[in-house]
C-alpha cells in the first residue's frame, strides 16, 4: 500500500514537473503575472510529492517490504539498520529517487528564497528546472521504477554489495548529487538569462551562492568518495582514473571554472558569454556522468545498471538538454552586450588563464574517458586509458594552473603590472626553489615529480598568504593594524584563500603518498615481524570472528607505541563475498595501512604500506569546501543581497 | 587596431595555445600509453610486443591455480574456453578471484608466452562478469545470453 502511495506521488510530482516546465514559460512571455507564480508554487509542491516518495521508499526499506523488487534485490532483514537506510540510494532505482529529490530541493528553495529575482527570470529559471525534472521523472516512471511490485513476495532479500555497507556510503553519494543537481541551479539560470536576453553583474550575483553551494558539496562528494576508495577497497590507492571518478571530476572542473569566471562577470561586467556557455557545458557535464554510470558503457564498481534501454534515454535527455540550450546560445549569446576591455596582465587575464586551463584540463580528461568508447564503436578495438595516460597530461597543466593561482590573486584588476609582482612574491620563489634544491640533495634520485609538486605548492601557498599579507597592509601598518583588517576582511576573501591553501595542502598529500611511499608485501607467520618506515609490525596470531552479517579471519598485529592493528578478510553471505578490511594507524606523518589475504594453515598474506601525509590530501579537499561555505556566508550573497538590488529599477542595475 | 580587437585576439591566441599544448601531450601519450584489452585467443593468434601494455581476461580456469613456496606468487590460466593464457601474479589477489570466475589480468606478454601481471582484477560481485570477458567468451562461441556461468574446465587440446 505505502509502495502504491510512493508510486502515486511520483507520477503527481511528473504532472506538476510538466506544467512547471510549460505554463511560466509562456506565461513569461505573455508578461501573465499568475502564470509566472505558479512556478514557484509548482516547485515546492514538486519537491513535496518526491519527498513523499523517497519517505515510501525508506519505509520499505525499513520494514523490510521484499514484496517490493528494489528492496529485493538491494536488502536484506538480518543488515543493520544504518545500512537498510543507506541501502536506499546504494542502487539504481533508490539512487535516482535520491538524484530527483535533491533537484526538487534546490527548485523548491530557489522558489522560496528567491523571491526577489525579478519575476520573469524567476519563473524561467524555474520552469527550466521543471523541465529536467519531468525528464528525470519520466526516466524512473518509464525505464526504473523504484516500487515495482513482485509476486509472491519472496521471503528474504537478495542483500546489499558489502562493499557498499559501509559509513562512507551514508554521505558520498548524496553529496555528490547534491552538486551535481545544484550544477543545474547555473544552467537554469544561464538559460533564463538567455531567454530574457541579458546579463548583467547581478545575474553572476545571484548564480554564484547557487554554484558556490553545489560545487562545496561535490568537493565533499569526490574527496569523500576518494578516503572511501582509500579504507574500503584495501588497495591503498586514492584516485584510479577509473571513468566513474573522471564522471565526477569533470563537473567539478568545470564548475570551479564557472565560479572563477563569475566573479569577472559580477565586478568587471564582462566575459558573460563564456560564462553562460560555462553554465550550460558543467550541468552536461554532470549529466553525461550520469549517463556513464547509469548506462552500463563502461564497466565500474558504480556500474548498478546494465540495461541499454536506461542508457539510450539518458542519451536522449542529454542530448535534447545540452543540445537544445547550446542551440539557444548560439542563437541569443551574440546579442549580449559585450563588456569591460582589461589588459593581458590583470586579474582578469589571470581569471581567463584559469578557465582556459580548467576548460583544457575537463576536455582531456573527457577524451581520455570517452576515447575508448569511441575506438570501440569504431574500430572494434578494446582498449582502456589507464593512470599513466591521465597523469602525464593533466599533471603538467594542472602544474601551470597552480603556478599561475600564486600569482593571479595578486594582480590588481584591469591593468596590472606582472614584474611588480613577480617582485612582491621574489622570496616566496625563492624559498619554493631552495626547497626544491634542498630536496633533490636529500632525496638523490627520488621521486623528482613530487619534489616539483612540493615546491609549486609552497610556491602556490607562498603567493596566497602574500596577497592575504598585501590585504592587511602587514608590511606598512604593523601586527595590530594588519590584525584588526585582516578581522575586517570579506568573508569572501577568507573563502578563498582558505580554499586555495586547501589546494596546496592537498598536492602536499598527493605528492607525499604517491612519492614517499612504501610498501611490504610477505608471508607472515605468527611472531614474525616486518619493519616499515621505523614502525615494527609483529604478527600476533589470526583468529576468527562473527560480525553481524559476515564471518571475518582477523590478523592481529602489534606495533610498539601503537593501538593493535586488526586487518581483516571479512565472507558475507548474503550476497555472498569476500570483502578487505584494511587496518589503517592514522599517524602525524602518515599513515600505517595493513592488508591481509586468507589465512591458511597459520601463516596469512600481509600487505602493508607506508603512506605518508595521506589524510592532507582529504584535508586538502575538506579545506576547500570549507573556504566554498566561508565564501556562501558573505554578507554580499547573504539571501536579502539579491532582493534589495533587485528592489531597483533595473537601470540602476549596474554597480 | 581597437582594444577590443586587441584583447579578442590575445584570447584567442591563449586559447589557442592552450588547445595546441593539450593536443600535443594527448598525441604523445595516447598512442603509447594504451591498454589494449585481448582474449586468450587474440593472444595466441596476434602475440603483442613485449612493451605493450595488455589486459587479458577470460575465466579462471579450473584446476590452473597453485602459489609458490613463498606464497605470495600465484600462477594460474585465463581461458577464453577455446584457448588459454598462463599468468603469472605478485601480490594479494583480488577478493573475489577463484576458479571458473571471471578475471581480467593487466600486464605484459613474456617472451615464453606468459603473462606478467601487475594487477589482477576480479570484479566486485558474485554474479558480475567483466563486459570485455563477456564478449570474449561471445567471441568464442562459449557463451549462451542467460545461461549460468560457463564450465571452464580445460578441454582437451585447448591448452597450447
Amino acid at each position: 500500500m505505502i509502495a502504491e502511495l510512493g508510486q502515486f506521488l511520483l507520477v503527481l510530482a511528473f504532472g506538476v514537473a510538466v506544467l512547471q516546465g510549460t505554463v511560466p514559460l509562456v506565461a513569461a512571455m505573455r508578461r501573465h503575472a499568475g502564470g509566472m507564480a505558479l512556478a514557484g508554487s509548482a516547485a515546492v509542491l514538486q519537491f513535496l510529492l518526491v519527498a513523499g516518495a523517497f519517505a515510501c521508499l525508506v519505509h520499505a526499506y525499513v520494514t523490510s517490504d521484499f514484496s517490493v523488487a528494489n528492496v529485493y534485490h538491494n536488502s536484506h532483514s538480518l543488515k543493520p539498520m544504518l545500512y537498510k537506510i543507506t541501502g536506499v540510494w546504494g542502487n539504481h532505482e533508490g539512487s535516482l529517487v535520491l538524484w530527483a529529490l535533491m533537484l526538487t530541493l534546490f527548485g523548491a528553495a530557489v522558489a522560496l528564497f528567491g523571491g526577489a529575482l525579478p519575476a520573469s527570470f524567476r519563473a524561467r529559471a524555474l520552469a527550466v528546472q521543471g523541465l529536467i525534472g519531468s525528464g528525470f521523472l519520466a526516466f524512473m516512471l518509464f525505464t526504473s521504477n523504484p516500487f515495482a511490485r513482485l509476486d509472491p513476495a519472496p521471503l528474504e532479500g537478495q542483500g546489499l554489495n558489502p562493499l557498499l555497507q559501509d559509513p562512507g556510503l551514508a554521505f558520498h553519494p548524496p553529496f555528490l548529487y547534491l552538486g551535481y543537481v545544484g550544477v543545474s541551479i547555473a544552467f537554469s539560470f544561464a538559460v533564463a538569462a538567455l531567454l530574457e536576453g541579458r546579463v548583467e553583474p547581478s545575474w553572476a550575483r545571484w548564480v554564484r551562492p547557487w554554484t558556490l553551494a553545489a560545487w562545496s558539496s561535490l568537493t565533499v562528494g569526490i574527496t569523500g568518495g576518494s578516503w572511501w576508495a582509500y579504507y574500503e577497497l584495501g588497495w591503498g590507492g586514492f584516485w584510479f582514473w577509473d571513468p566513474v571518478e573522471n564522471a565526477s571530476l569533470m563537473p567539478w572542473l568545470a564548475t570551479t571554472a564557472l565560479l572563477h569566471s563569475a566573479i569577472v562577470v559580477e565586478k568587471r561586467d564582462t566575459l558573460k558569454s563564456w560564462t553562460i556557455l560555462l553554465a550550460i557545458l558543467a550541468f552536461s557535464l554532470s549529466l553525461l556522468g550520469t549517463f556513464l554510470v547509469r548506462s552500463g558503457v563502461l564497466t565500474s564498481v558504480h556500474a548498478f545498471a546494465n540495461d541499454p534501454a536506461r542508457g539510450l534515454f539518458v542519451l536522449c535527455f542529454l542530448a535534447a538538454v545540452s543540445g537544445g540550450a547550446l542551440t539557444l546560445f548560439a542563437w541569443r549569446a551574440p546579442r549580449l552586450a559585450p563588456g569591460g576591455l582589461f589588459a593581458p596582465v590583470s586579474r582578469e587575464a589571470g581569471l581567463v588563464l584559469n578557465n582556459l586551463l580548467l576548460a583544457t584540463l575537463t576536455a582531456t580528461v573527457l577524451l581520455g574517458t570517452l576515447y575508448p568508447l569511441g575506438l570501440d564503436a569504431v574500430t572494434g578495438d578494446k582498449i582502456s586509458v589507464g593512470p599513466p595516460f591521465f597523469n602525464a597530461t593533466v599533471l603538467p597543466l594542472a602544474g601551470i594552473l597552480v603556478l599561475a593561482l600564486g600569482i593571479g590573486p595578486l594582480l590588481p584588476w584591469k591593468r596590472g603590472d606582472l614584474a611588480g609582482v613577480l617582485a612582491r612574491l621574489k622570496f616566496v620563489a625563492v624559498a619554493a626553489a631552495l626547497a626544491l634544491l634542498v630536496g633533490l640533495w636529500l632525496a638523490g634520485t627520488g621521486p623528482l615529480l613530487s619534489l616539483i609538486a612540493f615546491a609549486a605548492a609552497l610556491f602556490m601557498a607562498g603567493g596566497v598568504l602574500s596577497e592575504l599579507a598585501q590585504r592587511a597592509r602587514l608590511g606598512s601598518l604593523g601586527p595590530a593594524a594588519a590584525w584588526a583588517r585582516l578581522r575586517a576582511l570579506p568573508r569572501g576573501a577568507w573563502g578563498m584563500t582558505f580554499a586555495h591553501l586547501g589546494l596546496a595542502v592537498t598536492i602536499v598529500g598527493i605528492a607525499a603518498a604517491t612519492g614517499f611511499g612504501e610498501e611490504r608485501l610477505l608471508q607472515m607467520k605468527p611472531g614474525d615481524r616486518v619493519s616499515l618506515a621505523g614502525y615494527q609490525l609483529t604478527l600476533e596470531g589470526t583468529s576468527r570472528v562473527a560480525g553481524p552479517n559476515y564471518v571475518a579471519d582477523r590478523a592481529r598485529f602489534l606495533v610498539p607505541g601503537l593501538p593493535a592493528m586488526e586487518p581483516e578478510l571479512r565472507r558475507y553471505d548474503a550476497p555472498p563475498m569476500e570483502t578487505n578490511e584494511a587496518a589503517i594507524a592514522n599517524r602525524p606523518l602518515g599513515d600505517l595501512y595493513v592488508v591481509v589475504g586468507a589465512a591458511a594453515g597459520g601463516t596469512v598474506a600481509v600487505r602493508a604500506y607506508w603512506k605518508p601525509l595521506a589524510l592532507w590530501i582529504w584535508g586538502g579537499g575538506l579545506m576547500m569546501a570549507l573556504g566554498g561555505l566561508i565564501s556562501l556566508s558573505d554578507r554580499r550573497l547573504r539571501i536579502g543581497a539579491p532582493l534589495r538590488r533587485a528592489a531597483l529599477p533595473p537601470a540602476t542595475v549596474q554597480s | 587596431m581597437t582594444p577590443r580587437k586587441k584583447r579578442r585576439l590575445w584570447l584567442v591566441g591563449a586559447g589557442f595555445a592552450c588547445v595546441a599544448g593539450a593536443t600535443a601531450l594527448i598525441l604523445t601519450f595516447l598512442g603509447d600509453q594504451l591498454v589494449f584489452f585481448l582474449s586468450p585467443s587474440q593472444m595466441l593468434t596476434a602475440p603483442p610486443g613485449p612493451q605493450q601494455a595488455i589486459r587479458v581476461g577470460g575465466l579462471v580456469e579450473t584446476g590452473s591455480v597453485y602459489k609458490d613456496a613463498d606464497g605470495l606468487t600465484l600462477h594460474f590460466k585465463v581461458t577464453d574456453l577455446k584457448a588459454s593464457v598462463p599468468v603469472t601474479f605478485r601480490g594479494l589477489p583480488p577478493t573475489l578471484f577463484r576458479e571458473g570466475q571471471g578475471v581480467v589480468a593487466e600486464g605484459r606478454r613474456q617472451p615464453d608466452g606468459t603473462v606478467l601481471a601487475t594487477n589482477v582484477l576480479a570484479k566486485h560481485d558474485e554474479t558480475y562478469m567483466p563486459r570485455e570477458v563477456v564478449e570474449a567468451l561471445k567471441a568464442s562461441g562459449r557463451w549462451q545470453e542467460g545461461a549460468a556461468m560457463p564450465d571452464a574446465r580445460p578441454m582437451t587440446g585447448s591448452t597450447p
